[in-house]
């Protein structure tokens, strides 16, 4: 933040990261004017993430507080783990997203607003008595004024054909290009973008790039913004080719990969929920890669769906989100006992019951280990950051195929949409993953034994068409070995001891531990709050204190060493979307005083809290 | 899914006949069909091994462990979400769902509706005894008003759901009914949903001795089964009865109804045509008798039927055959990549 050069009217001043929120109505694209801003800031070779905040109608009532949209990016020149707490920059397009948006912004904060949204109707509407913009409320803060309503209409006068509805819809993009202007960054991947998107209609196109291009104009001639701000590329990342990814799509080539890698054709079956219906739409269009999705009549049917593919001898995937993860109880229960590969993935928002469909949550933890009836253990994993949905449900799948098991993976409404630079991952390097088929036999090989274990405990997986191997499967008792019928008590006990061993013999790694030397404060949490405790942990040690971190993916099994790990500190802390789910699990298993700080807002954790929860501890 | 089957010539009923006791309850009508479906199977000419048998919860849903074919016993009411995940997977096998009254008409109705408008290649047994029975006997959805069970001593109070006319709504393109003691009816209709290419809907009436005994005597029993049967044969006059006694018309409703034989000329009698594409007709079939107790058996419909996803099974695993490692590479990386580092120290 120290350099201050002069370039044309506006000096140029060096920052090491910059939080930038675009907020406006629900139907004013602020969702889309901060992804181009996400595609620009990677292109520049940022480290960035991003959270989209929006209301679970589609259109709430215009105007109104109700119907605010946000999309927040937070990018560097350094390594960075969160989406950013507090924005240094606000682009309001009306009054309510001001008055939503600005409580949580710090003096000296820079707002850029459209002015001529500020009318009287809206200002009722969003319920201010007098304008914001005049009544010294916004003193504390850098106000830019500019009137985009009008500035877009004569941007647009040149373009033929051009309506005034066209006009308004353009102003996020006009918003953007102050932005893009502000903070330096490549045009062309924006311009290519409405070159492609709009490629269908000229006049569209044409007016979406006067307002883009007549936004940045305005930042570079008007002189209202007189520091443009410079964010160099990160250099302390690993080396590699990256890519922009957020968690659905990482997940959604993680399935791919499973698929090519292990041979097995994906069939993916779903029933629409926000937010995991975006898999089935990332996965749709892929019939190249040989997937094959099934948009089921219920979330019962998805996860029937998946399981008779899986039956089949494909890769049967399901996904939804919490009210979905209920109803796929019994499904999950039959492939535990039929013991069948079957991924089923729960993109956690908050609940109970419908609760509250477009904020996240981590509150599904305790159904994913035990909602089922009977005994019925199963591999529960969870993805940390964006990128880490590739590996974990990757991981995932191997899992499922190789110990003939269902296997849940547990990501969150936040991760699905939050976007970070990726490190493309080489196909060469994935782990192998082998179906493992039993072979055909000969009328003459001794009888097959459909419950027979390896040395793994797992089951063959004898797919139907395969001569001598024709047996029946299903959810009543199997004798073991043979697979037939059985209520016999003392079979049942060795069954469920084989089931559970089976799935407790899944390899886990060792806790990866961040430890300083000295640390008696270790700091562990699991799922996408990973970007937040890195964060607040790091702002910890900057202010000299030692801490130790540690991250789940595995929540079943648990590493093997995690008993150990957490005797080994004073305090153990357990940040969580949830109001203490796996500190209950894990003080049940360890005997360890985990103690709880639950964030139970709608809303990621963020780099501050956490530093505070871990300073209280300190004290 | 591929409905040319393998030269077998020796397959016998014994192939399919798997080494588990049947433990239905004596008396059961569900030994007849088992044995019907057996005696079947061979005529069918396809191997076992590329036979499945998806069943629900209930009497019925022991059927696939009894069949020496591939089979699941899987979740009341879901079998056919079974089974439509295995063909959307597989296409070079038979699959069969094996069903009840109360498990595809109450807790699976909606799957049951899904799988016949996908027209999902599956053949639907529904084996209807109205009542359930692995249970103890409460009353199910088809079981008629007024019956009184454990579960509606003092008699239910719902009107019966019609299997038939429920499955020509949902788009069936073949709907069957057949009952579990007319063993040459019964082959005949199986043989039928066997050949057909996409969903094949067979409602079985089966007699429960121990909970509804007697529900399908009037069609069961040889001296009342002549009187109550309306055999639907395809091109033929609806006349039916002892020597053809009674006969089907079209009132001027357009619905049809049941006259003595005498008072109807032959250019009056309504033809069976199961192939007629409007399911008007068959519906009309479907609630015929409902009232009288005369009950059509047969195939009421059977019409063209382009199976769900056909062809995409072959499609997807040869597209998925042609992804290597570049192609997967090239995928994951996306349009826009950037790198960072020039080398491993960077």
């Amino acid at each position: 933040m120290a350099t201050v050069t002069h370039e044309q009217h506006a000096a140029v001043e060096e920052r090491e990261r910059v939080i930038v929120r675009f907020a406006g109505d629900s139907g004013d694209g602020m969702q889309l004017a901060g992804a181009r801003f996400t595609d620009a800031t990677a292109a520049s070779g940022n480290d960035l993430a991003t959270l989209p905040n929006f209301p679970a109608e589609i259109r709430a009532p215009a105007g109104t507080t109700a119907g605010v949209s946000s999309f927040q990016i937070h990018f560097a020149a350094r390594d960075i783990a969160t989406p950013g707490d507090t924005p240094d920059v606000l682009v309001a397009m009306n009054p309510a997203a001001l008055r939503v948006n600005v409580p949580q912004l710090e003096r000296g904060a820079r707002i850029i607003v459209n002015e001529e949204a500020f009318t009287r109707r809206a200002l009722q509407k969003a319920g201010y008595d007098d304008n914001p913009l005049d009544d010294g409320t916004l003193d504390p803060f850098e106000l830019t004024r500019v009137p985009m309503s009008s500035l877009v209409s004569r941007a647009l006068e040149d373009v033929e054909g051009a309506t005034s509805r066209q006009a308004q819809k353009a102003r996020n993009l006009f918003a953007l290009g102050v932005v893009a202007w502000l903070y330096d960054r490549p045009t062309a991947v924006i311009e290519r973008w409405i070159d492609q998107k709009f490629a269908a209609d000229d006049v569209v196109r044409r007016g979406n790039r006067a307002a883009f291009s007549a936004g940045w104009a305005f930042g570079e001639t008007s002189e209202l913004i007189d520091v443009r701000v410079r964010v160099a590329p990160a250099t302390d990342v690993p080396p590699g080719e990256y890519r922009n990814a957020n968690g659905t799509t990482a997940m959604a080539l993680g399935l791919v990969a499973a698929s090519v890698r292990s041979g097995l054709p994906l069939v993916f079956s779903a029933y629409p929920i926000t937010p995991a219906s975006d898999l089935l739409h990332q996965l749709a269009p892929r019939a190249a890669q040989g997937v094959r999705t099934v948009q089921a009549e219920d979330e019962i049917a998805a996860a029937g769906i998946a399981l008779g593919a899986s039956y089949a001898g494909a890769l049967g995937v399901t996904a939804t989100s919490g009210p979905g993860l209920d109803l796929k109880a019994e499904a999950i229960g039959l492939a535990v006992m039929l013991e069948l590969p079957l991924v089923v993935i729960d993109v956690q928002r908050a609940g109970p019951s419908t609760g509250m469909p477009t904020k996240t949550e981590q509150s599904d933890l305790l159904q994913a280990l035990y909602g089922r009836h009977g005994e019925a253990p199963l591999p529960v994993l969870a993805a940390s950051n964006p990128g880490d949905c590739f590996d974990t449900v990757y991981e995932a799948a191997r899992i499922a195929i190789e110990r003939r098991t269902p296997v849940i993976v547990l990501s969150d409404l936040f991760l699905s949409n939050s976007s970070a630079p990726w490190r493309v991952p080489r196909a060469a390097d994935l782990a192998p993953i082998d179906p493992a088929f039993a072979p055909p036999r000969e009328p003459d090989d001794p009888p097959f034994l459909p419950y027979e274990r390896d040395d793994r405990g797992v089951r063959p997986w004898a797919i139907p068409g395969t001569p001598g191997l024709r047996h029946r499967v299903g959810g009543i008792e199997k004798q073991e070995r043979t697979g037939a019928i059985s209520y016999d008590g003392a079979n049942h006990a060795r069954m469920v001891a084989a089931r559970a061993a089976k799935v407790a013999g899944v390899d886990v790694p060792p806790t990866a531990l961040d430890h300083d030397d000295g640390a008696d404060i270790l700091v562990i949490g699991w799922g996408s709050s990973e970007g937040a405790l890195i964060a607040g942990v790091r702002r910890v040690r900057q202010r000299g204190h030692a801490v130790a971190r540690a991250h789940l993916r595995h929540l079943h099994p648990l590493p093997p060493d995690l008993g150990d790990v957490l005797r080994r500190y004073r305090r153990v802390v357990l940040p969580e979307m949830n109001s203490g789910q796996l500190a209950r699990v894990l003080r049940a298993e360890y005997l360890v005083d985990v103690r709880t700080h639950a964030c139970l807002e709608g809303r990621p954790l963020q780099a501050a809290e956490i530093e505070r929860v871990i300073l209280e501890e300190i004290a | 899914m591929s409905t040319t089957a393998e030269p077998t010539g020796t397959l016998t009923r014994a192939d399919f006949q798997s080494d588990q006791e049947t433990r239905w309850c004596p008396g059961c009508g569900d030994y007849a069909i088992l044995a019907a479906v057996q005696g079947v199977m061979p005529d069918i000419g396809i191997p076992p091994e590329r036979v499945a048998f998806i069943t629900g919860i209930g009497c019925a849903g022991r059927f696939s462990y009894y069949m020496d074919t591939y089979g699941m016993h899987s979740i009341h009411g879901r079998a056919p979400t079974i089974a439509t995940g295995l063909v959307a997977a597989r296409d070079d096998l038979s699959v069969w769902i094996v069903s009840g009254d109360g498990d595809a008409l109450s807790i699976g109705g909606n799957h049951l509706i899904h799988a016949l408008r996908r027209d999902v290649p599956v053949k639907i047994l529904l084996f209807n005894n109205r009542i359930y029975g692995l249970t103890k006997g409460q009353a199910s959805p088809t079981s008629e008003r007024g019956k009184v069970t454990k579960s509606t001593p003092d008699g239910s109070l719902e009107r019966p759901v019609n299997p038939l006319a429920t499955a020509i709504a949902a788009g069936a393109t073949f709907a069957a009914r057949a009952v579990d003691r007319d063993k040459a009816g019964l082959a005949d209709v199986l043989r039928a949903a066997a050949e057909h290419p996409g969903a094949a809907f067979v409602e079985i009436l089966q007699n429960c001795p121990v909970f509804n005994d007697g529900a399908f005597s009037h069609v069961q029993d040889k001296d009342e089964a002549v009187l109550h049967r309306i055999p639907l044969e395809p091109d033929r006059p609806l006349r039916f009865g002892r020597d053809g006694d009674q006969a089907v018309i079209r009132g001027d409703d357009g619905g049809l109804r049941i006259v003595p034989g005498a008072e109807a000329d032959d250019a009056s009698v309504v033809v069976h045509d199961p192939t007629i594409a409007d399911p008007t007709a068959a519906f009309a079939l479907s609630q015929l008798g409902v009232d009288t107790g005369h009950v059509p058996l047969g195939v009421l419909r059977r019409v063209p039927s382009t199976p769900w996803g056909e062809g995409l099974v072959a499609e997807r695993r040869a597209a998925l055959s042609t992804v290597d490692d570049a192609q997967l590479d090239r995928l994951l990386a996306g349009p826009d990549t950037w790198t960072v580092g020039g080398g491993p120290d960077a």
